[in-house]
Parts: C-alpha cells; sequence; structure tokens
C-alpha cells in the first residue's frame, strides 16, 4: 500500500491494510471508503489513492472537493468536469515560471474564461478560485462574480489582463466573499472605488490583501468593512493608508494574525507614535507582519512589542539598514520566515543569525538589480553568518554579487536540511571570487549534502560537472532552474537521466541542444514541463519530439529576425487535451 | 517591465564577441516588431538597447581591471563592423571565460536577475539615499525621510549620477526620435538624461531646429515640451510624444518612473494630435481623451 496513505488517513485506517488492488470487489460499501478518503486533502495523496483500483478511483473522484492543476493546459476544462462533479474550490496555474521575467510574449495565453464558462455550468457551487499566471479579463471577473452565488475566495497571483473594474464586480455581487487576495498582477489599477462596492451587508471578510494596488482608496469604507467583519484575520494594506490610519484600524482588529503595513512615513506626533505603539502591543495574535513601503526606519520601535510573536517577517520592500534590522530581529526571536532587501547588508545578516535560532526561511532580494556597484548589497559573509546561527534553514533565496565555492560548501555542513535552495549571483557566469574557479564545487556540495533539496537554483559560471553532481546526488530534486549555465548537452542529459523526481525543468541561455533535448524524450511525460529558451535546439528536433510523444504538447516560439530552422523559444509539458485551441499566432504547436 | 535588453552583436573582429538572439521581450513575439535594416543598427550600435538579448560569451568577460575599461569596451561596439543576428552564431558559451565582467553583465540581460516586474517598479520607486556615505545609527534617524523620489525633480537622481561619474553606468542609450510628417528622424541619447523635463527640453531644440518646423509648431512643440505633463495628457497641444515600449505598444511619455521609462523605451515619436500618421484621428484623439 502506498505508505503516504497510512500517514494521512488518521481515522479509520483499515483500507490501508486492505486487499491488494487485484481484488475488483471491495469489503466496504462505497459510502464508507468515500467517508475515508473525505479525510484526504492533499492532491498528491487523492492522485495516488485514485490509481489503487476502480472503486478507489471513483470514490476519490466523488469526494474531492478541491481541484490542484498545475498546469493549465495539461487538462481541459471538460475533462476535468467530467471526472469531478463535486468541486468547490480550484487553484489554476498557467503561463510558464518565466513568464515573470518577460520571457514569454504578451498574449501567450492561460485565459482563464473558458474554464469559468465550464465551471458555471458544472460547479454552480465554486466557492473558492485561486489563480496563478493566468490571464483574465473585467469580463471574467464580472462573470465569475454573477454565477456563482456561494462564491467565497478569490486569490489572484501574478496574473494579468484586468484592472479594479473587476474588482469591483466581485466586491459588488459577492455577497459572502471570505478572501480577497490580489498580489502582484499586471493589472490596471484604475483606482480605489473598488473597495468601496462592498455592500454594508458584507461582513463576511477573513481575507483582505490590496497591498499591491496603489491607487488611494476610501479610508471611510474601509474602516467601516474592517469594523463590521469581525473574523477578518488577514489585513494588508496599500501605500494609502498612512500611520495614523492604520492604527485605527489596529484597534478595531486586534484580532489580526498577518498584518500588511500601508505607509510607513508619516510625521507623527508623541501622542499618535504612541497609541500606535499600544495598537501593537494589542495584537496579540499577530504572526506575519509585512508592507513597510516607503524609506523609514523612524517609527519601527512601535512594533517591537508586536515581534515577539512574529513568525513571518516580510521586510522586502523596507530598505533597512544593517543596525534597523539588528534591533527588529532582537525582538523577535519567534521568527520562522525572514524576507529583507539586501540594504541590511552582511552585518544585518549577522544579527539575524544571532537572534533568530528558528529560523527557516531567508530571502535577500536586491534594492538594486541594475547597480554593478559591488559595495553594496551582500555577499558570501552574510549568508554565512545566518547559517552559522540558524540551523534549521531549509528555504533560502539569495540575490548577491559575489560568491565562493567554499561558503558554499560551509553554509551547507551547517545547514544539511535545504529543501529550496535558490542562489542568485547576479552576474551571468560569474566565477568564485576568491579562486577564480566556476562554481561548480559549490552545487555540487549542496546537492552531495542536501539530500531533501526539493527546488534548486543556479547561478555562476557553472560547467557540466555541476549538472553531473546533480544527476548524480539530488534525487528528491523536482524543480530546476538554470540560466547561463553548462558546457555541452552532456550537461542536460546528465539531470535527464539522474534526477528521477525531476518535474519542473526550465532553462535558459544555455548551450544545451537537440541531443540533450530528445535524450529525455521519455521523460517528459513524468514532468510537468519543459523550458527551453535561448539554448541550440532547431525545430527539427521539436518535430521529432513531437512525433514520438504523441502526449506532449512541443510549442515553439520564434524570435523576430531568427532563422527558421532555431526552435528558441520551447516549452513541452504533458497534457491528456491535446494541442491546444486557443494557441496565439506565434506560438507552433509541432 | 523587467530588464532592458542588450546591444546588437557583432563578429569578432575586435577581440569582442556579441551574439544577438533577437530575443525578444515580453510581447516581442506578438507584436512583430520590424527588424531595424542593418544599417540602421549599425548607427546604433553604440549602446542602443534595441530588442536584442545578449548571450554574455567567453569575450565578454574581461578580467576586471576598471569599471572604466569595461564601459569603454561595451560602448567600443561603435567600432563593430557588422550586426548580425544570426541565432546559429555557434558559440553561445566558450569555455573559460576570465573574471566576470564588472559591469556589462546582469543589467543587460533581459529577464535578468529574475525579479518580478511588480518588485522591480515598487524598487525604482524606492526613495534612494547616496550610499557612499558611512551611515550609523544616529544619522538614520535624522535621514531626510521626505526624499522620495520625485520622477520629474532630477536633481534627487544622485545614484545614477554617482554611478556614471565612476563608470560604472551604461553607455550611451541612443534612440530614435521621429515626428510626423518629417522624414529624417534624430537621435537622442536618454542615458544624458535623468528625468523627462530635459528630455523634453533637448527634443524642443531638437526639433525646433528642423527647416519643416515653421514657427507656428515650434511654438506648440515649445509649450508641449515645456509643461510636458499636462499638455500632454489633456491632449489640448498640437503634438504628443510617445515611445514604443518593448512589447511593441505606443505609449504616453511620462506616465511611469524615469528608470522605468528607460528599461522599456525603444524609440520616441512626436505625433501631432490634428493628422497622427498611422492613426485615424478619431482614434488618437479618443485615445487621449481617454486618460
Amino acid at each position: 500500500m502506498d505508505p503516504k496513505l497510512k500517514k494521512t488517513k488518521n481515522s479509520s485506517s483499515n483500507s490501508a491494510n486492505s486487499p491488494d488492488s487485484t481484488h475488483s470487489s471491495f469489503p466496504f460499501p462505497d459510502e464508507v471508503l468515500e467517508r475515508v478518503l473525505s479525510f484526504l486533502h492533499s492532491h498528491k495523496d487523492r492522485s495516488s489513492v485514485s490509481l489503487v483500483c476502480k472503486d478507489w478511483y471513483n470514490a476519490e473522484r466523488w469526494t474531492r472537493t478541491k481541484l490542484f492543476i498545475g498546469n493549465c493546459y495539461s487538462v481541459s476544462p471538460e475533462i476535468v468536469a467530467r471526472r469531478f462533479p463535486r468541486i468547490k474550490s480550484v487553484t489554476l496555474k498557467g503561463k510558464p515560471r518565466f513568464s515573470d521575467f518577460n520571457l514569454v510574449p504578451q498574449h501567450w495565453g492561460a485565459d482563464v474564461h473558458s474554464w469559468l464558462v465550464v465551471f458555471a455550468k458544472v460547479y454552480p457551487f465554486l466557492e473558492e478560485l485561486r489563480l496563478k499566471r493566468m490571464t483574465l479579463n473585467d469580463e471574467s471577473l464580472k462573470f465569475l462574480a454573477t454565477s456563482f452565488p456561494g462564491f467565497k475566495a478569490l486569490s489572484l497571483l501574478s496574473c494579468e489582463g484586468f484592472s479594479t473594474d473587476g474588482l469591483k464586480a466581485i466586491a459588488t455581487h459577492c455577497k459572502n466573499l471570505t478572501e480577497l487576495d490580489i498580489q502582484e498582477n499586471g493589472m490596471d489599477d484604475l483606482g480605489g472605488g473598488w473597495l468601496s462596492c462592498f455592500s454594508e451587508n458584507c461582513s463576511s471578510l477573513e481575507v483582505l490583501n490590496f497591498a499591491s494596488l496603489n491607487s488611494e482608496v476610501s479610508f471611510d469604507a474601509l474602516e467601516k468593512l474592517v469594523r463590521r467583519c469581525k473574523s477578518l484575520r488577514i489585513l494588508k494594506v496599500n501605500k494609502s493608508i498612512t500611520l495614523d490610519q492604520l492604527q485605527q484600524l489596529l484597534v478595531l482588529a486586534p484580532q489580526l494574525i498577518e498584518l500588511g503595513t500601508g505607509s510607513f512615513q508619516q510625521e507623527l506626533t508623541p501622542l499618535q507614535y504612541e497609541g500606535l505603539g499600544i495598537a501593537f502591543s494589542n495584537c496579540k495574535n499577530l504572526q506575519t507582519l509585512s508592507g513597510f513601503w516607503e524609506d523609514t526606519s523612524l517609527h519601527l520601535p512601535v512594533l517591537y512589542a508586536a515581534c515577539p510573536s512574529l513568525t513571518f517577517l516580510n521586510l522586502s520592500y523596507a530598505t533597512l539598514r544593517s543596525g534597523e534590522l539588528a534591533k527588529i530581529v532582537a525582538h523577535s526571536p519567534n521568527i520562522r520566515r525572514l524576507w529583507v532587501l539586501d540594504t541590511v547588508g552582511d552585518k544585518g545578516l549577522e544579527a539575524v543569525g544571532s537572534s533568530c535560532p528558528f529560523l527557516e526561511e531567508l530571502r535577500v532580494f536586491p534594492a538594486d538589480p541594475f547597480e554593478q556597484d559591488l559595495h553594496h548589497g551582500v555577499t558570501e559573509a552574510g549568508f554565512l553568518a545566518v547559517s552559522h546561527g540558524c540551523r534549521k534553514l531549509h528555504y533560502v533565496l539569495y540575490f548577491c554579487r559575489q560568491m565562493t565555492n567554499a561558503a558554499v560548501a560551509t553554509i551547507v555542513q551547517n545547514c544539511p536540511d535545504f529543501t529550496h535552495f535558490r542562489l542568485c549571483i547576479m552576474n551571468p557566469g560569474e566565477r568564485d571570487y576568491l579562486t577564480n574557479e566556476p562554481m561548480d564545487e559549490a552545487f555540487g556540495a549542496v546537492v552531495k549534502t542536501c539530500t531533501n533539496l526539493q527546488r534548486l537554483a543556479l547561478s555562476g559560471l557553472l560547467t557540466d560537472l555541476t549538472f553531473e553532481y546533480i544527476g548524480k546526488y539530488a534525487k528528491n530534486l523536482e524543480a530546476l532552474s538554470v540560466a547561463f549555465a553548462g558546457s555541452s548537452d552532456g550537461g542536460m542529459q546528465c539531470v535527464l537521466q539522474g534526477c528521477p523526481k525531476l518535474r519542473k525543468l526550465e532553462i535558459r541561455d544555455c548551450p544545451f541542444g537537440n541531443a540533450a533535448l530528445l535524450s529525455g524524450i521519455e521523460k517528459y511525460e513524468t514532468m510537468r514541463s519543459l523550458w527551453m529558451s535561448a539554448c541550440n535546439v532547431t525545430m527539427s528536433a521539436c518535430k521529432l519530439l513531437a512525433k514520438e510523444m504523441p502526449r506532449l504538447n512541443v510549442e515553439v516560439m520564434r524570435d523576430e529576425g531568427s532563422d527558421e530552422s532555431q526552435a528558441d523559444k520551447v516549452y513541452i509539458y504533458r497534457t491528456v487535451a491535446g494541442p491546444r485551441r486557443d494557441a496565439p499566432p506565434f506560438v507552433v504547436t509541432l | 517591465m523587467a530588464m532592458s535588453s542588450e546591444e546588437s552583436c557583432s563578429y569578432p573582429e575586435e577581440s569582442e564577441l556579441e551574439l544577438g538572439l533577437g530575443l525578444s521581450l515580453g510581447g516581442g513575439g506578438a507584436n512583430s516588431k520590424t527588424k531595424p535594416s542593418p544599417a540602421a543598427v549599425e548607427a546604433t550600435m553604440a549602446g542602443h538597447w534595441g530588442q536584442y538579448a545578449r548571450i554574455l560569451t567567453a569575450k565578454d568577460f574581461r578580467s576586471v581591471v576598471s569599471p572604466k575599461e569595461c564601459s569603454s569596451s561595451s560602448s567600443s561596439s561603435s567600432s563593430m563592423t557588422k550586426t548580425n543576428n544570426n541565432p546559429s552564431c555557434g558559440v553561445k558559451r566558450t569555455a573559460e571565460p576570465s573574471s566576470p565582467p564588472g559591469r556589462s553583465g546582469a543589467s543587460q540581460v533581459v529577464g535578468w536577475p529574475p525579479l518580478r516586474n511588480y518588485r522591480i517598479q515598487s524598487l525604482v520607486n524606492h526613495a534612494k539615499s547616496p550610499k557612499t556615505e558611512e551611515i550609523t545609527p544616529a544619522i538614520d534617524k535624522c535621514k531626510n525621510k521626505t526624499t522620495i523620489v520625485d520622477k520629474t525633480n532630477c536633481g534627487s537622481n544622485l545614484n545614477r549620477n554617482v554611478a556614471k561619474e565612476k563608470g560604472l553606468l551604461k553607455t550611451s542609450l541612443f534612440v530614435k526620435v521621429n515626428m510626423d510628417r518629417i522624414p529624417i528622424g534624430r537621435k537622442v541619447d536618454l542615458s544624458a538624461h535623468s528625468c523627462y523635463e530635459t528630455l523634453s527640453q533637448t527634443l524642443d531644440d531638437m526639433f525646433k531646429l528642423s527647416a519643416v518646423v515653421g514657427a507656428r509648431r515650434s511654438n506648440a512643440e515649445e509649450q508641449v515640451l515645456k509643461t510636458r505633463r499636462s499638455r500632454l495628457l489633456n491632449g489640448s497641444s498640437e503634438f504628443v510624444l510617445t515611445y514604443e515600449d518593448k512589447e511593441g505598444d505606443w505609449m504616453l511619455v511620462g506616465d511611469v518612473p524615469w528608470e522605468m521609462f528607460l528599461i522599456s523605451v525603444k524609440r520616441l515619436r512626436i505625433m501631432r494630435t490634428a493628422e497622427a500618421n498611422g492613426f485615424g484621428k478619431c482614434t488618437l484623439a479618443y485615445a487621449l481623451s481617454c486618460l
């Protein structure tokens, strides 16, 4: 039996020890099986369950209420609708991840509307929709708002094509809205009027995140909303909300678990300052803080009272210096996740190392990604310091301008439990600045030491050796991101042949060609997707791949003015839905 | 927009090898930008950020003797003889680059460093204080908290100027400027400006010199370019300053912070609102009235 099954089904687990799958009739009636399976929530577990036998497949499909689709083109809405009759929550991801960095042209696809149309027919009681890298317009939002009377939760991350008018429709029509989470989308902010569209009867909001919208909203409307939504636990406001307005909100909602501040810059009278401090200290449940727009450190002390209970501190938009960060983390010993800008420098990270023994995740973003000045930002020293003090670190995203192989080796020795290691040395092809060698040994150390590694992002000057290491050691690797690396086809081949759990591979600007592409011909069906851009792949190889593997979609985008035979951008993914019907003219499905 | 793209490439006549892959940004593929003629490209090679990304190869990675040397190495592209966008140029990445480039790296590559647009735009909007000072906590508190970068105020763009002096800033950013009904276009170096004001002024001077422009138009242009925002936005002037962005869309100049504009601009166009070339009169007027 699937061992995962034993773990997750904590109540009646006899079915785990049931007769093997060759029995077509099952000792338990369907209702019992369904009841048992309804405790399964992870979609991975459910997928495993559905493969056991036909009875289980059916029981599972009737009890699944949450749908997770990692690639919207891997399946069609119709197929989904046929299989799962009782879906209440849908998570859909669309474009390849590199679209976040403008590597995917506009109008590529991933439009949610066709999904909504099907859902409206089949799942009229849909409650939640979570979209990532999808395209949707205001019409779709309006359709969503008016087609599902019980709709509760909308989350949009890195989506595009809509505007605040669409949000107006949601606020107006979704009477039972519990969640509105709008993050980092390519949307048109036409004004803050949408917030005023919530009806005065709306008191069900639990999550409201409009931090990434810039327009001013009516504070009056917001205040009233917060006042009547007693269950509000996550509130992330935008820059238009001032500090004293924030204080008023905090007084109304001391039950908040997550808070995103507005503009943290304002002249405060001593009385206001004190009031703010008190407001923060009254938020006993606060676990997450974010926001901190505007460059200020003046008012940070008001936070100190709230810091001890914090587990996640997102300062990644605050240009803090080392001293300021040091003070905050000194008050925040229970921090598990910390996001900062590299303005805090190595010294700031040293302070993190000494103050945050429970730190599990660190992300350091560059404040000046395009400036080349080596004197700013963080170096290997900062990362080392954190690794010395934070032995539980398992997730890192680190942007820096210099690194050494030795430092990384030490870091992973200190913290061998890395599951996510994303190192971005910002100059492509940068060497170890002390030894002048490639950074092969650094990533070699990572994969050798961190046996639980699931996600890896490479940078620096790398030869095929890095990929040999990955293929040899990274047996749990699921996602690999490669840029400006490798010397020959052999590199990519090592990875394709050596990493059994690889699901997502994204490659840009590497010297991998047809041989590499074709070496994975049997692997791609076990993966979600492969992206290769600016490599050495030609159309003929892609055509061959497409011919051999009918259950893969092989999509090629050619760049302006490039050779007919070159496949500049290749996106390959497994699908049961066949070639997509909405591909724009510049996407050629082979 | 994330990153700016790179100058076009050439073959290694010199010791420098660059490859242009025609790697379009954002909407390049969708909006079929026409490839500039070889002559035009060559003319703009001295730092023109066309729509081509650059694969950094061995020769890019000269040893860092001084930032200045590196910057001049890139700007010496004007002496390159040939543009070649043939992506099968073979030499993607030769084996042993020497030390990393001091300045020609990250910022000239599409989509690198990998940061979402939202974050980049936020960073650009951030107030920047001079980083060259040693800042102690005491000074921190006294720091002027209101130095939000005013995008139309050139004075606050300290970092850029400092970086430029150090030779760290990328070299010239020449873009074409065309004006409706004037067949001969001009080129302007955007990197010589740090805000919209001076750019407007320069364009104003440039086009007033044109023989075709009459006195009346010069005045209108003057008005347009001096009170750039209000005039252009309410469409009351005879001219509108627009630019083509990386995605091939024509946008009104002035909406986004200067730095972001630099990243996304490909070329400029001064359009006449009365009879805009290539647009219906109604279309442009309608578009402007929607702003």
